[in-house]
């Protein structure tokens, strides 16, 4: 190995770069850069401005957070409804006013007050709600009119009723109480946001009238086009922000005791920044109420930290407009591009030098020497079939297999031309195997692993494992469950072949080479799965030995094959069996000869093993050429091998017409023939084996004779 | 199909009804108003559009690209108080014009750039810039609200220039919205801004430069508010800065959206403008004489632009097929 070679394998296998790809697939990495400009704020902040964590200076701020908070919530869910509502500062304005009108003018009590708060943000809200939602206009402009229509509402009932609210003599404990009390160390403007914001964010994530919501901001055609009444939702949004701006506006005629001029103003902007800041979408859909709180403190902590550092008039609005500017473009980029970036490093090769391996072409005398014996093959279900990657027959030599369309389908014995729709699961059937009671059990790609009893009843029984503690990643899914087969007790031993790649994208898989791939076991007694073995590259076929006491398992892209043991000294350890052969394995399976057929998938070629030593390469090709021109494993050819307990290879059968038979992906052995499936094929192919025992099928040798 | 005469109510589009309302308003307010008809209020009605007209002129041309320009009053008034503060604290003019322009131009290309090739929405990117400009310029750039003009500066002179009795910023809306008219009308840019308006992809697809052309337009818009900037610091020998946080910017959608631009884009041209700016004109100054408070005034204002937009939204309806994604 050269040194040049030697520090590409360190470079690739030893840095994490998948790491990368798995943590911005991950929603919370749209928190990540909110939370660390929140962060950044209030250290800057908190480090220049001496006394800000101060008790007393943080009860002050925070109650005016507490309003802010209230607002902000309002907008946020405007905004994933895919709205926008900037007269919050003419709601919170006049529902303060409303309130003082009848505490001080009125005279009449709080809890009327409230009431009167309350109602006019409704109102105000129902009224942008019906303009927008139901006349659907543009909700940014017409709310920009409301809001000016309130202000100028407001600014004439302020000028008229100031002074008879100066001269007022009403007061009241629960007033005082509200505007400058404490409950347990926080005010009650905070604790009331506290507790919107967790109702709010709890009818967001686990109701429908928040999902509704979200679904309409999300995408308002599709919403309307599944029957979400589109325009009610959106009109809900509007009176819910105004019934959030109308309890800021109450809180703050608590606190102040009266209504100025300045109540409320530049509070739309500030709100909307606070919103985009925290990383609220604009357009809707995305987003949530810590989001929203999130960017609530970033922004007051830096208007209000300007102010107490002395910066003069104008500054605020300077600040407000960078933050804004900054937030909404990186928000509109980042939706644009994260699925490109994610694209771009996803994919993160890793280093392998595959072994020497024995040649396979015809002529060559080794036992690997593929012949074109599988082009005589007969043919079933030629051009009705699509994907009959693994094949299997009951007791009574009906034939099964899975279609690439979700369904498990039956060829009935004797000539197999007859066939019907066994059983409908959806996914990729892939791998198949009987149970002693006759039910079939299947590995669906990108689903799980699945029982069809003989009565057509389909179950899952499994579709997640334990989850490790240091995998980004979510590795308790089943991404790419491949085959399964069955020990004597009842347990299903099967394979995951990778964490990091859906079923049909394999072919990724392949070219980034990293070892994912786990053996897996299910219970049926309690229902549990438990990861036996993990860390392969691309495990593939499994089957049960003879003697039901070890398994065999392929590493595809490894070209290798274990075996697993099941008791014995060796119980729960796996030692390679074969090594550096030159096809990549699939299914295995018994033969009636005491060894088993093992499935060759594709064949290895000198030019993609030469580039498992290149990641560089493979990583710069994945990103720069289009899917056609990539270099993968060579499915063109493949074959069937028949290989001994100990390993042995006894002959290869293979097709190089590569019309009939080009990828074989599973063979299943019956009364003397050889069926033979591909996942690309379109045809299940019979073979006449010469020399094998005629009475000897499968199932019985699982589970002995006909009961 | 019409042959017994009856009116064609189909062709009535907003710009006639708006037409017809001023005429009958104008109508109304000289038959009851007294001292309405007269040669100086009627020069005055000009003249309080004139300023008004300009910026809706700069915000029509954003519009029918389908655009908004939020900041142009920002930009009006704080680069004209830079300008001005730039001369009072003995900066040689010359070089002071040369700052101010390249500061507009350069919020302006901010602006369009931030729309076209960063794909953000007019309304945020204009909201923010002109947030940012009149925070910019009030805290680092000037030292209070108003700034004066210069004794024997050319702008004080500007705003005593008058021709036939009338004065100069009705000539330079007059000369400037006949460039625009002619500008959309018969230039290939012109024309372009109302494809690119209508359908911004297909009018891409068929290989009009869209996206230079929406920079062209915010750096159009920008240089026409500084414009009108310059006027009004003429007329009033100062300018306020207050004036970004009045309702003048949404009198300029005012006068854009009630002519009959249609906030979608795509339609509308001076014409409109002008028959926006009559009316806001005239019911101005009827109220004033009236004398409604200020207050009112907005209230009234804002009323109106909220009817203007339903009848926005009614003629020009949106539908929930064909609706854009995040069109707010």
């Amino acid at each position: 190995m050269t040194f040049r070679e030697r520090l590409q394998a360190w470079r690739y296998n030893l840095v994490p770069d998948h790491l990368v790809g798995e943590i911005l697939t991950k929603r919370w990495t749209d928190n990540a850069i909110p939370f660390l400009a929140l962060v950044a704020t209030l250290g800057v902040f908190g480090s220049i401005i001496p006394g800000f964590f101060k008790l007393t200076s943080l009860q002050e701020s925070t109650r005016q957070l507490g309003e802010f908070s209230l607002v902000v919530i309002g907008m946020t869910v405007v905004m994933l409804g895919g709205g926008i509502d900037l007269s919050v500062g003419s709601i919170f304005a006049l529902s303060c006013f409303s309130a003082v009108y009848v505490f001080f003018i009125l005279e009449q009590s709080i809890w009327l007050a409230l009431a009167a708060a309350l109602a006019t943000g409704l109102i105000f809200g129902a009224i942008n709600g019906y303009l927008v939602g139901y006349l659907r206009l543009r909700a940014f402009l017409t709310t920009l009119v409301t809001f000016i229509f309130g202000r100028a509402l407001f600014d004439i009932l302020v000028s008229t009723y100031a002074a008879d609210v100066q001269l007022s003599q009403a007061s009241s404990d629960v007033l005082d109480f509200i505007g400058d009390g404490t409950f347990w160390g926080l005010s009650i403007s905070v604790w009331l946001a506290v507790i919107l914001a967790i109702v709010t964010h709890i009818a967001l994530t686990r109701s429908r009238p928040g999902w509704h919501v979200l679904a309409v901001g999300g995408s308002r055609r599709s919403a309307h086009n599944a029957g979400i009444r589109v325009r009610r939702t959106v009109f809900m949004t509007y009176v819910f922000s105004g019934f959030c701006s109308s309890i800021g506006g109450f809180l703050i005629a608590c606190r102040l005791s009266g209504a100025g001029p300045g109540t409320g103003l530049n509070l739309e902007i500030m709100a909307l920044t606070a919103a985009v800041v925290g990383g609220v979408s604009l357009g809707g859909g995305r987003g949530s109420v810590v989001k929203g709180l999130m960017g609530a403190i970033i922004v007051l902590t830096m208007t209000n930290g300007l102010i107490r550092l002395g910066y003069g008039t104008g500054t605020n609005q300077m600040v407000l407009g960078i933050l804004l500017a900054v937030a909404v473009t990186i928000d509109i980029r980042w939706l644009k591009n994260r699925h490109k970036v994610l694209n771009e490093v996803y994919v993160a090769p890793v280093y392998l030098k595959m072994g020497e391996t024995q040649s396979a072409a015809l002529g060559s005398g080794t036992p690997y020497e593929l012949d074109n014996r599988l082009s005589a093959a007969d043919h079933i279900g030629l051009g009705e079939l699509e994907g009959p990657e693994d094949v299997i027959l009951d007791r009574d030599d009906h034939l099964y297999c899975g279609t690439r369309h979700g369904e498990i389908v039956r060829f009935f014995a004797p000539d197999y031309v007859k066939s019907e729709v066994f059983a409908h699961i959806g996914g990729f059937p892939l791998g198949l195997a009987f149970d002693k009671q006759g039910n079939l059990i299947s590995c669906v790609g990108a689903m799980g692993l699945y029982s069809v009893s003989p009565e057509r009843e389909v179950k899952r029984l499994s579709a997640e494992t334990s989850r490790s503690w240091t995998s980004i990643v979510d590795d308790a899914r089943l991404r790419d469950p491949n085959d399964c087969d069955i020990a004597p007790d009842g347990r299903i031993y099967f394979t995951d072949s990778t964490k990091r790649y859906d079923a049909h994208d394999w072919a990724l898989d392949s070219i980034e080479n990293r070892a994912t791939g786990r053996l897996l076991v299910y219970d049926p007694k309690d229902g549990s799965t438990k990861t036996l073995l993990d860390g392969y590259r691309y495990t593939n076929g499994v089957c049960m030995a003879h003697d039901g006491k070890s398994l065999f398992f392929a590493e595809s892209w490894a070209c290798r094959v274990h075996r697993y043991w099941l008791e014995g000294p060796k119980a729960g350890t796996a030692e390679c069996v074969i090594r550096d052969m030159p096809g990549y394995p699939d299914n295995i399976n018994r033969a009636s000869d005491g060894n088993y057929w093992m499935a060759w998938l594709g064949m290895r070629t000198p030019s993609f093993d030469l580039s498992l030593r290149h990641p560089d390469m493979r990583k710069r090709m994945t990103r720069r050429l289009p899917q056609d021109e990539w270099l993968f494993p060579n499915i063109n050819t493949g074959g069937v091998v028949k290989f001994n307990e100990k390993g042995g290879i006894v002959e290869t059968l293979g097709d190089l017409s590569g019309s009939a038979h080009p990828m074989v992906t599973s063979m299943r052995e019956h009364k003397g023939y050889l069926f033979v499936g591909g996942i690309l094929n379109n045809r299940i192919g019979r073979y006449k084996i010469s020399g094998a025992d005629p009475n000897w099928t499968s199932p019985a040798s699982y589970w002995g004779a006909r009961p | 199909m019409n042959a017994i005469g009856w009116p064609n109510w189909r062709r009535l589009n907003q710009e006639g009804i708006v037409f017809a309302i001023a005429i009958l308003l104008f109508a109304a307010a000289a038959l009851s108003l007294p001292g309405f008809l007269t040669a100086d209020n009627l020069v005055a009605i000009v003249r309080s559009v004139s300023v008004l007209g300009i910026l809706a002129l700069g915000m029509a041309v954003v519009i029918i690209g389908r655009g908004i320009d939020l900041s142009a009053v920002a930009i009006m008034a704080m680069s004209v108080a830079w300008y001005l503060q730039l001369l009072n604290t003995g900066t040689s003019d010359g070089l002071a014009f040369a700052y101010v322009l390249a500061g507009v131009l350069a919020i302006g290309l901010l602006n369009g750039f931030l729309v076209a090739y960063a794909d953000v929405p007019a309304i945020f990117v204009t909201l923010a810039s002109g947030s940012f400009v009149f925070g910019y310029v009030r805290s680092q750039l000037i030292t209070q609200d108003a700034v004066p003009v210069p004794q024997g500066h050319w702008v004080e002179l500007l705003g005593g220039v008058r021709f036939l009795d009338i004065p100069v910023e009705v000539f330079v809306f007059a000369g400037l919205a006949f460039l625009v008219f002619l500008f959309l009308r018969y230039t290939k840019w012109g024309r372009f801004i109302y494809f690119a308006g209508d359908n911004p992809v297909a009018a891409r697809n068929i290989g009009i430069p869209v996206r230079p052309m929406l920079v062209l337009r915010y750096a159009l818009s920008a240089v026409v508010a500084l414009i009108a900037g310059l006027l009004t610091a003429a007329s009033l020998h100062s300018i306020n800065t207050r004036v970004v946080n009045s309702t003048l910017l949404y009198d300029i959608v005012l006068v854009a959206v009630i002519g009959g631009i249609g906030l979608s884009g795509g339609r509308g041209g001076v014409r409109n403008v002008l028959v926006g700016a009559a009316l806001i004109g005239i019911l101005l100054n009827a109220m004033t004489i009236i004398d409604i408070p200020l207050l009112y005034q907005n209230l009234i204002k804002a009323a109106i632009l909220l009817g203007a937009i339903i009848v926005d939204g009614i003629i020009n309806p949106r539908d929930e097929q064909t609706a854009q994604q995040g069109d707010i």
